[in-house]
């Protein structure tokens, strides 16, 4: 047993943070919160980088790698707020034409919602009726479905809780900056326990959303994959709320990249399975233990 | 990203299970848990049996992967607990092997591992818990021995015990850091006043300590003069990294319990009940999940565990309260009843955030230590 990441998998990770700090840097997120719409050129570039076909096989002409290398790739995705449609488009490679190399784009509705209906080149799965609404994420253009969503797959469900582990790791990498360098009171804030001790607890929930993400990643369990987005969900909203409070006032400026982080999250939130449906599964797990 | 097994670790696996499964039948009857002399004799009888078999030594020689799945196995099958062995298997014994003499090492490590000699943790004072490097209990050499006197406070497991992890002052002078030293106390020395202490459980599993005078040699001193903190940063790392595993293998044991009662008595149709068993189950599996992560990380390392465990610390203890929460909510009015197993375990869990650094003190090395914050004032 090493359940510590290999290498080749910090490889991975290091390189896809350093190609989507080029591809994707502070004026890219800035243009695409203000409503640029989906970058096509990005969506090129993720393809040709091997995002999407990671998980198909070689013959196939993927990369040929498994959920755990998919979890590295959609944590770094997470963090970085990249905007898309991005797991229903991987998982649609090898299915859709066009997919793996990043040339369609591909959405699916989740949990009563479809993500980017309107700029996707094809949907799986059943959109009938849907109804754009004001998304409250504004890097998330959303159609509502009538009646609740459906059932998912568990990979969805993995490769969202690693996106909300990501962006928990961000926000709380974020708070610890600005608690170190802003001052108050002659000292940075950072000093001061309320502010260290919520800093510490955003830490404990993303290591424990961590473990949770990456060993249902290995075990591929359904029952642990809903455990591990019950907890990432948390990580992930709590951590950007927390956030926000260390920020004081500069966190509810539309400027700091927080409150991105927190819209994202809880739309994350909403695809399957919700917290609510997760903790039911959870029980269905302990009566199965029985 | 790797969670099997090697074959000679399944085969570890397999070889202990049928152990267990052959001699767990043949141990006596549980004592009271009240009852701390009996629980001695049950415990350390256990820990000859395991020394007998070849694994006691599980604890330390071995690697952190072996001593997990021993944990686990053992829990499991229902074994004894480490229990009035604690502090000399966990806190002591590998302080004493890390940092001892080769002749202190001789002299301590066996009778520890063959359950002939308890140990107790001498360390809070009345004026030093949290702030433990505030600590007045003075050691004055004189000639080969240091002449102890002072006061100890909530040493678990005292009145059973045959030696004592102690700290004392051998420099009031210097920093407060800089003038401890850890010494090993026998507990019948003369000038050693024991008054138990009860626990809000109704136990009296630790006491107060009174050392007038006690004469201990130099000899007993494990590292250098002074360097005791140093020593003592050792142990408690020890204690916040691997102590726990069986417990959270227990916890998901009783979380399987608290659901059939549940089902029994009509409270599983409780929709908030049944999402707070739902959040446990991930919980626990989870904290299992981590434990797998901070023991890769100190294999890799080779060291003692690292700061891992103050995350794991923190969370765990937070989570087995809200476990024994839970099953008081099953329960109802049965949870007033101390007959019932959980209404002690229920009281038992509040020290979790308190015993072994609490949970604030624990958030201030997350922060300062993990996380780089500035240290406060
Ligand atoms: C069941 C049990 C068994 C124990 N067994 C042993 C044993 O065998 N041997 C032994 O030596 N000790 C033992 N202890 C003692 C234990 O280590 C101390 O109780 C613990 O370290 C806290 O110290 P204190 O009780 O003096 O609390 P205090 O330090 O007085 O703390 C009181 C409150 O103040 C908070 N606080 C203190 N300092 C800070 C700070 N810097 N920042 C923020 N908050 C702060 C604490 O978090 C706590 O909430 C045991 C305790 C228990 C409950």
């Amino acid at each position: 047993m090493d359940f510590q990441l290999t290498d080749e998998q910090r490889a991975l990770k290091t390189g896809v943070r350093e190609m989507l700090a080029r591809r994707f840097d502070a004026t890219a997120l800035r243009a695409a919160v203000d409503g640029g719409g989906l970058d096509r050129g990005l969506w090129r570039a993720l393809g040709d980088a091997g995002f999407f076909a990671l998980r198909l096989s070689e013959e196939a002409g993927g990369v040929g790698l498994g959920l755990p290398e998919a979890v590295l790739l959609f944590e770094e995705a997470g963090r970085a707020l990249l905007p898309g449609p991005l797991i229903a488009t991987q998982l649609a490679a090898g299915l859709v034409e066009g997919a793996a190399e990043g040339a369609t784009v591909v959405t699916a509705p989740d949990g009563g919602l479809v993500e980017w209906l309107a700029e996707a080149d094809v949907v799986r799965g059943d959109a009938t009726g849907a109804e754009p609404i004001r998304s409250a994420d504004p890097l998330t253009p959303l159609h509502r479905l009538p009646g609740g969503g459906a059932g998912g797959s568990p990979e969805r469900a993995l490769l969202t809780a690693a996106e909300q582990l990501g962006s928990a790791g961000r926000s709380t990498e974020l708070a610890v900056q600005y608690a170190r360098e802003r001052e108050q009171f002659g000292q940075p804030i950072g000093a001061f326990q309320a502010v260290k001790h919520l800093c510490a607890q955003m830490l404990v929930r993303t290591e424990v959303a961590r473990a949770a993400v990456h060993a249902a990643a290995v075990t591929g369990d359904p029952v642990e994959i809903a455990g591990a987005k019950l907890l990432a969900d948390e990580a992930a909203v709590r951590c950007a709320r927390d956030c926000l409070q260390v920020y004081g006032g500069m966190g509810f400026t539309w400027e700091a990249e927080v409150h991105l982080h927190l819209k994202r999250a809880w739309l994350r939130r909403e695809r399957w399975p919700t917290p609510a449906r997760g903790r039911e599964l959870q029980a269905a797990a302990l009566e199965e233990a029985m | 990203m790797d969670l099997s097994y090697t074959p000679e670790e399944e085969e570890f696996r397999a070889g202990l299970r049928k152990w267990l499964a052959g001699v767990l039948p043949t141990l006596p009857p549980k004592p009271d848990p009240l009852d701390w002399p009996g629980r001695r004799v049950y415990d350390t009888g256990w820990q000859r049996r395991l020394y007998d078999a070849g694994y006691a030594r599980v604890h330390w020689g071995a690697s952190a992967t072996l001593r997990l799945i021993f944990l686990e196995e053992t829990e499991r099958a229902g074994a004894p607990y480490v229990g009035a062995n604690f502090v000399g298997l966990l806190h002591a014994g590998p302080t004493i092997a890390a940092e001892g003499t080769e002749e202190q090492r001789a002299r301590w490590l066996e009778p520890v591992l063959r359950g002939d000699e308890v140990w107790c943790q001498g360390f809070s004072e009345p004026d030093a818990g949290s702030d433990l490097a505030a600590l007045r209990t003075r050691a004055v050499r004189d000639g080969d021995t240091y002449v102890v006197s002072g006061a100890k406070i909530w040493t678990s497991h005292a009145e059973v015990a045959d030696w004592c992890e102690l700290l004392v002052r051998t420099d009031p002078d210097a920093p407060k850091h800089r003038g401890i030293t850890w010494l090993a106390m026998p507990m019948d020395a003369p000038g050693i006043t024991v008054r138990p202490l009860r626990t809000l459980a109704g136990s009296d599993e630790f006491a107060q300590l009174f050392l007038d005078e006690v004469r201990i040699p130099v000899g007993h001193r494990v590292g250098a003069e002074n360097d005791g903190w140093r020593v003592t940063m050792v142990t408690l790392s020890y204690e916040r990294g691997t102590a726990f595993v069986g417990e959270v293998v227990a916890c998901r044991r009783v979380l399987v319990e608290i659901a059939r009662a549940a089902h029994k008595n009509g409270t599983w149709d409780d929709p908030v009940i049944r999402h707070q068993l739902g959040a446990l189950n991930a919980e626990f599996t989870a904290l299992w999940r981590l434990i797998q992560w901070n023991v890769s990380e100190s294999e890799r390392s080779g060291g003692p565990p690292g700061v891992g465990g103050s995350v794991f610390k923190l969370r765990y203890s937070h989570a087995r309260q809200e476990l024994y929460d839970a099953a008081a909510a099953v329960l109802g009015p049965d949870a007033l009843d101390l007959g019932r197993e959980w209404t002690a375990d229920r009281l038992s869990s509040l020290s979790y955030t308190i015993a072994a650094g609490t949970s604030q003190i624990q958030q201030n090395i997350v922060a300062e230590r993990i996380l780089g914050l500035p240290k406060g004032r």
